[in-house]
């Protein structure tokens, strides 16, 4: 691995040739602006960066890097990024999804990657609707969101993705709003500095098939209080909040995870021993 | 020491007792006794369903010859107690010549064991426990075994020192005092039961189960990384692995679900490092999605399936071959792949370190098809030969200013990769139909050309003598897989000493389907009778699809939880007129 430099990147070296399949307008292009200057910022090349991903028009973001990705199946982000981080613990490794990914599908990963801490970033372009397969609600929609699939609205009460994170153990979670370009690659680059498992919410407007989104810009405004290391105080202040308070709300200290390796590599012939009688 | 030919023999002793009797204690070191002296032999074990307690059987089976499978028929029953010892008397019939030994003061013998005819020796197990400080019920039954098969009391009691010796000396002395107690109640009696000489041209034994010798093949074939989650009976390849796998350097992460764990190993894979992960049918089921990004996104994996009975939870602890289907057939799409099957406990070995080395060489996801049979059988083996299969991955560096194409169109299908942290090699794996760079495609020339591309790398591969195990010669062949091969080479074994030729071709690589190699095996056939564990017939049905086979057929198969057994696949043989 390569000894990261400062200011020796531009975002530009983090972003592909390819062209992205996104509508115009869709906010994961903020979302890959942001992610590609954080990681310019943080310094660390290319080649030792990964971005794993499921599916979903979020998920479609490691291609459009320029660092080496993984475009998996639907929900298993987590999961690929947690077996890369254990065997390649020197890659930089940030997962990247949509809420229908991350919530629906891949729930149960999230909640167990927050609670084993491993020592990776992961971002949520949360548009509260599936946009790729033409919109149907997700776990973060609004009860009354009237949908093809779900005419006059689910009915159900939106999920809490950050109190989630919290009660299940994530080491740093944050929220941010995609077009506000400026912060929400500071929280990356915060995010991916801080040891532990990362949590960033990102509200990444679904052009399409939630135009009231396009207000987001007007609705958005930075969390009026300080980040916390308490997940109880922090936790209270995101579950009364309006889910538009932007900024860093907590910041654990948890060990991260690591896998229990003694590095002793004896050759496997000596483990062959135990079976001789 | 003689250079002559020695006679086949083995014995084969059921200990069975309520659970906390310690039935297996006894069995483990009567096998382990039997080992130091230079004999073979397997154990099994048989446990209800009950979680702890319960009944338990030690079903051992020594021999002085290597020995693949269980008895069909038992030549000493010792029975510390009759607790439910019902419910599974089915599972170790009792030859006519054999001997029961039990407790006058357990109550009366089960009608399905005293039915057998064996002659019955009334011991007091319990009293003779009894008078011994710190005397233990199984020991004065593993003395009795030893006494009647003729087992050397110095191994014994060494096994016993090294076994027990985190229990204490006051342990030690008093389970030798036990063992003793045993072996000279069996002097009472005429009976005896003789494994014969053992050969001691070859000793150093080793005393391993399939699912162990499954994560040592593959640790030894260069895995170092696992993901697991827990699900009988394949938890103690994990169970092994963990330690293990430290040990060498590399690590098990324990995951939330199958969905999980199977990815984990895709991805630690995509990072370099080869990796696998061991499961049941349950399990395998919900890894499929994932197996198919395996295979689309050219990522090396092994997947072990301990097999067990289905459908559903099906019976958990008992064996059957019916996860055929769903390994080579369960992906959607066209998805090429390898399957692969050991076909003894000693082999588990072989073909887990096969395994590492075919999904790493072709960059493939490889099913390793074990079963409950193998994986939790233990075997007195002999010490296996050191194999060359090793997991070489094509990797790739940058050596021209040419952008990397991940997915390059090569002659034998198998592109180099990328490895993180690479220079100048950041690609993005993908399950998405792609270009030879990796990105997203829908054309049509994109999906031929991977799709072929996948397709001769899998086909086209030299997997050599490997693919199976022919054994013996005739126009009538026994055809198999698995598990199935111990009892069919001993089926061919006892046959020949008739004089009945029998030849019995057993599959090892299952997908791709070695078609030339099995043709030319099953060449001259008069009669193939088609062996497997599957109430649907899956292996059959698969053969047929696959290829023409020669001369009359005929087919015996059920489902578990009832092993087949040799005697029943000679019985076939014999009985076709
Ligand atoms: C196993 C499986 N089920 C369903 C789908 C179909 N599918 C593709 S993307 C998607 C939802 C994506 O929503 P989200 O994660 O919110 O991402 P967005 O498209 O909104 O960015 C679904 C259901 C799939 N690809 N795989
Ligand atoms: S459908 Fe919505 S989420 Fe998908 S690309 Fe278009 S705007 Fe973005």
């Amino acid at each position: 691995m390569n000894a990261p430099t400062k200011n020796k990147f531009s975002a530009r070296d983090f972003t592909s040739d390819l062209t992205p399949v996104w509508c115009p307008g869709c906010g994961d292009f903020h979302v890959l602006m942001s992610t590609t200057k954080a990681l310019a910022e943080l310094g660390t090349p290319p080649e030792d960066i990964a971005v794993i991903s499921g599916i979903g028009c979020s998920s479609r973001i490691p291609a459009y890097t320029d660092c080496y990705g993984f475009h998996g199946v639907h929900g298993r982000s987590l999961a690929l990024a947690t077996g890369l981080k254990v065997a390649s613990p020197g890659l930089t490794v940030l997962a990247m999804s949509g809420d229908g990914d991350g919530f629906s599908i891949g729930g149960n990963h999230f909640i167990h990657a927050c609670r084993r801490n491993i020592d990776i970033t992961y971002i949520v372009m949360d548009n509260r609707v599936y946009g790729m397969t033409k919109g149907q609600p997700s776990p973060t929609t609004e009860p009354d969101w009237d949908s093809a699939l779900s005419p006059g609205g689910t009915g159900l009460s939106p999920f809490h993705p950050l109190v989630i994170a919290l009660a299940s153990g994530a080491n740093f979670v944050a929220r941010s709003f995609s077009g506000d370009i400026k912060n929400t690659t500071k929280i990356i680059v915060e995010a991916v500095k801080h040891p532990g498992f990362s949590f960033v919410q990102i509200l990444s407007p679904c052009v399409t098939f939630r135009p009231d989104e396009k207000d987001w810009k007007n609705t958005v405004h930075p969390a009026s209080v300080e980040e916390t290391d308490d997940p109880a105080r922090a936790a209270r202040r995101i579950m009364t909040d309006d889910g538009m308070n932007t900024g860093i709300l907590y910041r654990g200290n948890r060990a991260p995870y690591k896998p229990q390796v003694t590095g002793k590599g004896v050759e496997t012939i000596e483990l062959e021993r135990q079976f001789e009688i | 020491m003689t250079n002559k030919a020695i006679p086949k023999k083995s014995v084969s002793v059921a200990i069975v007792g309520s659970g906390g009797a310690g039935s297996i204690t006894a069995g483990s070191i009567l096998l382990e006794a039997a080992g130091k002296t230079g004999w073979y032999g397997m154990m099994n074990r048989s446990v209800g369903p009950q979680i702890r307690g319960g009944e338990a059987a030690a079903l051992v089976r020594l021999a002085n010859h290597p020995v693949e499978c269980t008895a069909e028929k038992y030549d000493l029953l010792i029975a510390i107690d009759w607790k439910n010892a019902d419910r599974f008397a089915a599972e170790m019939p009792l030859k006519t010549e054999g001997l029961i030994i039990a407790d006058p003061t357990s109550g009366p013998i089960p009608e399905l064991i005293s039915s057998s005819g064996a002659t019955v020796a009334e011991i007091p197990i319990k009293e003779l426990a009894k008078e011994i400080p710190g005397g233990r019920e199984n020991m004065i039954a593993a003395g009795l075994a030893a006494g009647f098969i003729g087992l050397s009391v110095d191994d014994l009691m060494s096994v016993i020192g090294t076994k027990l010796a985190n229990k204490g000396q006051a342990a030690i002395d008093a389970s030798r005092a036990c063992v003793e107690a045993g072996i000279a109640q069996s002097r009472n009696y005429d009976f005896r039961f003789e494994i014969g000489e053992a050969d001691l041209r070859h000793k150093g034994r080793w005393l391993i189960t399939g699912n162990e010798a499954i994560g040592l093949g593959a640790i030894r074939g260069g895995v170092r990384f696992a993901a697991a989650y827990p699900i009988t009976p394949a938890t103690e390849v994990l169970e092994w692995l963990s330690p293990s796998l430290t040990e060498v350097g590399g690590a098990l992460v324990q995951a939330e679900d199958e969905l999980s764990s199977i990815n984990m190993a895709i991805g630690a894979s995509f990072g370099g490092q080869p990796s696998i992960t061991a499961t049941s049918g349950p399990g395998l089921s919900l890894m499929m999605e994932s197996l198919g990004l395996a295979a689309a996104s050219e990522v090396p994996i092994v997947v072990v399936d301990v097999m067990r009975v289905g459908p559903s939870t099906g019976i958990a602890t008992k064996s059957e071959q019916s996860d055929l289907n769903i390994a080579v057939y369960g992906f959607h799409g066209d998805a090429p792949h390898v399957v692969v099957a050991p076909l003894t406990v000693a082999d588990c070995l072989y073909t887990g370190q096969w395994a590492a080395h075919l999904a790493e060489a072709m960059q493939v996801p490889t099913i390793v098809l074990s079963d409950q049979a193998l994986g939790q059988s233990r075997v007195l083996m002999k010490r296996p030969a050191n194999l060359s299969f090793f997991a070489k991955r094509k990797t790739w560096e940058r050596t021209s200013e040419e952008p990397y194409l991940r997915y390059a169109l090569t002659a034998d299908g198998i592109s180099p990769m990328a490895i993180p942290g690479t220079t100048g090699g950041q690609y993005t794996a993908d399950g998405l139909t792609h270009s030879l760079r990796g990105h997203p495609s829908t054309r049509r020339s994109d999906q031929q050309d991977q799709m072929d591309k996948r397709h001769r790398k899998v086909a086209d591969f030299d997997y050599g003598v490997h693919w199976g195990e022919i054994t013996g010669e005739g126009e009538t062949v026994i055809l198999t897989w698995g598990s199935i091969t111990g009892p069919a080479r001993e089926a061919i074994r006892s046959l020949k000493a008739e004089g009945i030729k029998v030849k019995l071709v057993a599959m090892r690589l299952i997908a791709p389907f070695p078609k030339e190699a099995l043709d030319q095996s099953l060449k001259g056939a008069k009669r193939v009778l088609v062996v497997e564990q599957s109430h649907s017939g899956q292996f059959r049905n698969y053969l047929r699809a696959n290829t023409e086979i020669p001369g009359e057929i005929r087919h015996f198969h059920r489902p578990g939880p009832h092993n087949i057994g040799a005697g029943e696949i000679a019985a076939q043989i014999r009985d076709w007129k």
